[in-house]
């Protein structure tokens, strides 16, 4: 009988651990992966292609829906590029607003991230743990745009409205008894900073708990120390941005290194890993949660003392006033050719980078003038680092793959496009 | 900032001569054109110059350049009977054509410097060639490797020296490059699964491609430089 050596295995598209509809054909000896080759596009829609037949302000909304666990950064890159091209300059109001919901959205992302890491690898608990703490922000998400995830909160010179002074709050029903309803209310009777701020005051504790369950877990060490270890100069070649680069000792942050928004007035800290495995860039993402922690603080405190417009007053650019159009001529036509047209951009191209929670979200934008961008081209933080999968996983066991899926954040919306 | 990019542009220049010519920016970036035949030269020197040391290739994308500039609905003088909702379609271009015009496709390489801490991007039309050809540079910078597969698959840019260039976006046994510009946005098949022969049927596309808003361009003037600097003065 012939001893068979190597053989293929077919990993998803429908497995839980995929994480959406990875396939990933991996070569194995035993249970040693000898390569692996991700077969990726499942979830293509052709966002860019789609961005082109578009007007630019109907396309946020598709940039939510790349990256689908931080919708509004992605949203941030994609305005930022319009506003470079337009020579465009937000209100400091909206630019606070736009750092404190990209902070709320980092927490977001890694507590999602957090949270299926920690599932894949058999820690059940934190992804209960994590998924109430998410279900808050996403209600501030609620309270400012009115959907809980793909808000199309940011728009080219600011963001859509204010700040609501009033939390929408939960109502008595047949299964919740009044004294259920007022312990959910308990911080909703304030404005949305009120809640933000009582949620930023209870949070470090709350990652206290989550660093009790796993940072010095004998099992979580066993399948994440040395697992998957990227050398600093291999991150740099291999594309890596985010917590994968600085996982690998790399100090590089684009909101300290290249400010955009109002990164440069706020204090805070980038954590950098040492060894580069799956545990350090663990740690790295778990401290900057409490980084974000600490930028969404200073940010409630700006926006407390600093009240003013969120939107550009170009009326080329922003709607006007529902009231203005009832008896303004120009009001109603600047109305009429915003929403039927939408605006031109000058000519040019621009590429404009934010530091997303996964990595480097880079939007190239090159306009011929015309309502509607001539190319997008999205760089998605997560195409880099998944296409060092096969390096990654080499030498591993099989088990080890979810690991490594796990460390990745791999979100197929934004790699698939 | 300002003088930081100055300097960078000049010790790029010194450095490459007349192989990169600078492009003008109106969003004060770097941009570079350059030749296809000198790419790979440039790329190791960008990389591996100790004063410039480009280490990461953030992102590679091509462009189809087919319909740049051009509207949908152009009103040249008004009329008095009213503008028609019709947008003017361009005619298709043949995949089959022998050339292209040389300044159809591009390849853009957007470069950082960690080091320098500075964004250069780089531009390289592919020339007449059908299919179009540009060498790989995945052995210089690993994430070019599926950057330039989703060019392949996106534009049908071939890649030469690439150790793998399979499509990467696209269905298995997909047809054509959806990114050209001739590529219609409804696609071209359409596919459902046929409950009596228990398969997926593939056919033409039923729906007609619609514009709901018309591509237009205008030439606003808030934005043309010799009226701003007349106004200032």
């Amino acid at each position: 009988m012939a001893e068979i050596q190597n053989y293929t295995m077919n990993f998803g598209p429908q497995h839980p651990a995929a994480h959406g509809v990875l396939r990933l054909v991996l070569e194995m000896n035993g249970e040693v992966i000898q390569s692996a080759d991700p077969h990726i596009g499942l979830l293509h829609r052709g966002t860019e292609k789609l961005a082109e037949t578009k007007p630019y302000n109907q396309s946020i909304g598709y940039m939510d829906r790349l990256d689908y666990v931080s919708m509004v950064c992605n949203e941030h890159g994609y305005v930022l590029a319009i506003e470079k091209l337009l020579k465009l300059t937000p209100p400091k109001r909206a630019q606070y607003i736009r750092a404190m919901f990209d902070e709320i959205t980092r927490i977001l992302n890694h507590l999602m991230w957090l949270g299926t890491h920690g599932l894949d690898v058999g820690a059940m608990t934190m992804f209960l743990y994590c998924f109430r703490e998410r279900e808050d922000l996403m209600d501030c998400y609620e309270a400012v745009s009115g959907t809980r995830m793909h808000a199309t909160y940011y728009r080219p010179g600011g963001v859509y409205r204010d700040l609501p002074d009033v939390m929408p709050k939960f109502e008595t029903s047949d299964k919740r008894k009044k004294k259920q309803v007022d312990q959910l209310n308990y911080n909703r009777e304030g404005s949305l900073l009120d809640f933000i701020e009582s949620f930023t005051d209870r949070f470090p504790s709350c990652i206290d708990e989550y660093e009790t369950l796993l940072t010095d877990n004998r099992i979580w060490k066993q399948r994440t120390v040395n697992i998957a270890v990227i050398p600093p100069e291999r991150a740099i070649n291999l594309g890596f941005t985010g917590a994968m680069l600085r996982g690998s000792g790399v100090e590089w942050d684009l909101r300290k290194k290249q400010p955009y928004s109002v990164y440069g007035e706020l204090d805070f800290d980038i954590p950098v890993g040492v060894n580069g495995d799956c545990y350090d860039r663990y740690l790295v993402r778990v401290e900057e949660m409490r980084q974000s922690n600490k930028i969404i603080q200073q940010c409630i405190k700006w926006l407390r003392e600093n009240p003013g417009p969120v939107m550009t007053d170009d009326k080329k650019i922003s709607p006007p006033q529902r009231m203005g159009m009832k008896d303004d001529m120009e009001s109603l036509i600047h109305h009429f050719k915003l929403f039927t047209e939408g605006y031109c951009v000058p000519e040019g191209e621009a590429y404009a980078a934010v530091e997303a929670p996964k990595g480097e979200f880079g939007v190239y934008l090159v306009s011929d003038g015309a309502n509607k961008p001539y190319r997008v081209k999205i760089r998605a933080p997560g195409f880099s680092h998944l296409s060092a999968m096969s390096e990654m996983v080499v030498g591993h066991m099989l088990a080890d793959v979810v690991a490594v899926m796990g460390t990745m954040d791999v979100v197929f919306g934004e790699i698939d496009r | 900032m300002e003088s930081k990019h100055e300097e960078i542009k000049t010790r790029i220049i010194a450095c490459f001569k007349n192989k990169l010519t600078p492009i003008e920016s109106p969003s004060n970036e770097l941009v570079f054109g350059l030749k296809p035949h000198l790419l790979r030269e440039v790329a190791t020197e960008l990389k591996e110059n100790k004063e410039l040391l480009f280490e990461q290739l953030t992102d590679l994308c091509g462009i189809d350049y087919l319909t740049y500039g051009i509207d949908e609905w152009t009103t040249k003088s008004a009329t008095n009977s009213g503008f028609s909702r019709g947008v003017t379609r361009q005619p298709v271009i043949l995949d089959d054509a022998d050339s292209f015009d040389g300044e159809r496709f591009a390849v853009i390489y957007n470069l950082l410097s960690l080091k320098l801490n500075i964004r250069i991007r780089l531009r390289m039309f592919t020339g007449e060639d059908n299919p179009p050809i540009a060498p790989s540079v995945s052995d210089i910078w690993s994430s070019a490797n599926w950057l330039e597969r989703e060019t392949f698959d996106l534009y049908g840019i071939i890649f030469d020296g690439h150790p793998d260039l399979r499509r990467i976006l696209t269905d298995y046994g997909f047809v054509g490059h959806p990114f050209r510009k001739d590529f219609p946005i409804s696609g071209n098949v359409e596919i459902h699964y046929d409950q009596e022969k228990e398969k997926i049927i593939y056919k033409p596309v039923s729906i007609e491609p619609r514009t709901l808003v018309p591509r237009v361009i205008r030439n606003d003037n808030r934005y043309s430089e010799d009226i701003k600097d007349n106004n200032d003065g």
